[in-house]
């Protein structure tokens, strides 16, 4: 096999096509990059390990918005309400006594739970109708946290301990880190299989043709329902995560701009990709923090432009998006592919 | 009684500046099959340059309304030329995103410009009530539902009879066809988005001299969802009674709420529970045409 490798990869059977990591070399890539990232807290201060942490919730969230969106081809405008309910479910959970390595399990079923009903209709909704009907249930979940004041505290929000292990508190961005870091992987490699196996290959048939797909044997309402439930599921651990990790939730940070941000990500990253969800997570992530950045350094030119801050940001997100969308419509992955595949020639142009 | 009397025909109000609202998104569906998800920003746009020219440069209100709708008419040019019509042929998530991404920087625009805080229009319309049925109802109310009404009747029978009208049902109904016979697909596309923006616009500057407008009016256009899925996406005639009929049961609802349930803010919500039923029960609305498969 290792033969094979010389120039290009050749495989002579379906499991090896079939694999993560095809190459020895993208092994290996992977684990120094993991082992560096495992170094990071170590090595850079405590502001740029909050970005970090913020970004693994950010993937766990892209990675199952792509599951249901990009893979399965099932637009959901109510992505940032299904991870409230995890984040509302495990702060609640926890409120009652069950340590947090019970409650986020117990929270993501309720999630999928909670998802999967919202995913009913999918069966005789497509495109518009059922991101309309999603749209419906971003708005009813977000009146559901803000009303249903004995579980979620209403406005006043809703105070979530830190998790627990062997009686120390991961309290601080260090210890979180590695926690964030461990659920982003686990998600990360659990999505990637899922797509290696028959379910994976059953949401990508209904994406491309959901006629031929039910004409293959595909049960097409099982299927669909079952992309709601496992994304809705992951979206519950992301919300989970980030109430343990922010410590206090209130509702309108489950409002209609995360599910729109969520939606970015995978856009802009590339449209049923895992590695395309990972990108547009960052990308999405650090956008902010970039801009207020330029802004901050800008202010000795433009002592007032802190005061537009606030429409700067919506107004450059939603320019970023535009752009995006006209000129760069496969996403940051098609262009990452585009440069292995120049430098896999170089310096031969064919 | 009177309290329900009263909620139906401040629904009917609110109704009808949906039913402008979902006009404008009805007849950009129709004709480009787009689903605009900036139509509260076009709204909030609309009033905030009616507000501009009327209160910060001084325009009579009847001049700054008008120059308000040809700034629409430019606008519409330009959002279908710069961000629509590079996605022509993507898939429906591409569409749906790029006119949110609209909505964004729209909305940072009139931010940035206006700033958030609530800015009031002059008095336009007398303020002494009209009585009807025995209620008090202030006569910018009863402009807004003439105004609306009369805006449906002109696009009626603009569909109905003029041949530019017929060329934009032509398109709807099939692009191809319509185009082999001589239609120019691109001017009816900019076209349609000139309407929406016009007819968005009206309900802008109704709305500002309702309420006085701020940076969130653009959450109007959320309304605009329940509107047009109960009244048929591609259906006129739905969109002017889906926007009504939403106006009056989200006030109603509110109402019952409030006396028997102790809930505050349902109306949020309560338009958005009835459409998911209409989109259980009968998915294509009252007036839309069905998408019929056969395998």
């Amino acid at each position: 096999m290792s033969k094979a490798n010389k120039c290009g990869l050749f495989f002579t059977s379906y499991e090896q096509e079939a694999q993560l990591f095809p190459s020895k070399f993208q092994k290996i890539c992977l684990g120094l990059f993991l082992i560096t990232l495992c170094l990071c807290p170590y090595l850079l201060d405590t502001y740029i390990i909050s970005l970090f942490n913020l970004i693994f919730i950010a993937v766990i969230g892209a990675v199952s918005l792509n599951l249901l969106t990009g893979c399965c081809g099932q637009i959901s405008l109510g992505h940032g309400a299904f991870i409230g309910v995890g984040a509302y479910a495990t702060g609640y959970l926890m409120q009652l006594g069950l340590s947090f390595w019970l409650a986020l399990p117990m929270a993501g079923l309720i999630t999928a739970a909670v998802g999967m009903i919202f995913g009913i209709p999918s069966l005789r909704l497509k495109g518009i109708y059922l991101a309309i009907a999603t749209l419906a249930a971003q708005i009813i979940l977000e009146y559901i946290f803000l009303h249903w004041e004995g579980v979620t505290g209403g406005s006043n929000g809703l105070p979530v301990d830190s998790p627990q292990i062997f009686g120390f508190f991961l309290d601080n961005d260090i210890s979180m880190f590695y926690l964030l870091f461990s659920f982003a992987v686990i998600t990360t490699l659990a999505v990637s299989n899922l797509l290696r196996t028959k379910p994976g290959r059953a949401f990508v048939a209904i994406r491309d043709f959901y006629l031929s797909a039910e004409i293959m044997g595909i049960n097409l309402f099982a299927y669909k329902l079952m992309a709601f439930g496992v994304s809705s599921f992951f979206a519950g651990l992301a919300g989970g995560l980030w109430a343990t990790y922010s410590m206090y939730i209130t509702p309108e940070q489950f409002g209609i701009g995360l599910s729109i941000s969520y939606l970015a990500m995978i856009i802009i990253g590339g449209m049923g990709s895992v590695l395309g969800s990972i990108m547009g997570a960052v990308f999405i992530t650090l956008l902010p923090e970039g801009l207020s950045w330029i802004s901050g350094s800008l202010s000795n030119v433009f002592p007032d432009i802190s005061t537009y801050l606030l429409g700067l940001k919506e107004g450059v997100f939603g320019l970023i998006l535009i752009l995006f969308l006209i000129f760069e419509p496969e996403g940051l992955v098609h262009r990452w592919r585009l440069i292995k595949a120049y430098w896999k020639l170089y310096p031969f142009a064919h | 009684m009177e309290y329900y009397l009263h909620l139906f025909i401040n629904g009917l109000v609110v109704g009808s500046i949906y039913s402008l609202v979902a006009l404008g998104f009805v007849i950009i569906y129709k004709a480009t099959k787009v689903v605009n998800f900036a139509q509260g920003e076009l709204v909030m746009v609309g009033a905030y340059v009616c507000f501009a020219l009327t209160v910060q440069a001084h325009i009579p209100f009847i001049w700054s309304f008008l120059l308000t709708l040809a700034f629409s008419v430019i606008l519409g040019l330009c959002v279908e030329r710069l961000v629509l019509r590079p996605l022509i042929g993507e898939p429906i998530i591409s569409v749906i995103m790029v006119t949110v991404g609209l909505s964004s920087v729209l909305k940072a625009l009139v931010q940035v410009i206006w700033g958030t805080q609530i800015r009031v229009y002059p008095q336009v319309l007398p303020n002494e009530p009209i009585m009807i049925m025995g209620l008090p109802v202030a006569p910018v109310y009863i402009a807004a539902f003439v105004l609306s009404a009369l805006l449906f009747t002109i696009f009626s029978l603009f569909f109905k009879f003029s041949s530019l009208g017929i060329a934009m049902r032509a398109t709807a109904f099939d692009q191809q066809a319509a185009q082999s016979m001589g239609i120019g697909i691109k001017n009816i596309f900019a076209l349609s988005w000139c309407i929406a923006c016009v007819v968005s616009s009206i309900g802008g500057i109704i709305l500002g001299n309702i309420n006085g407008i701020n940076s969130q009016l653009g959450t109007l256009g959320l309304k605009v969802f329940p509107a047009v899925i109960l009244g048929g996406l591609d259906s006129l005639l739905g969109a002017a009674l889906g926007g009504l009929i939403i106006g009056v049961l989200e006030n109603i609802s509110d109402g019952l709420a409030k006396e028997f349930l102790n809930l505050g803010g349902f109306k949020e919500v309560a338009s958005f529970i009835i459409l998911i039923l209409i989109l259980m029960i009968k998915p294509y609305g009252l007036f839309g045409s069905k998408e019929v498969e056969r395998v």
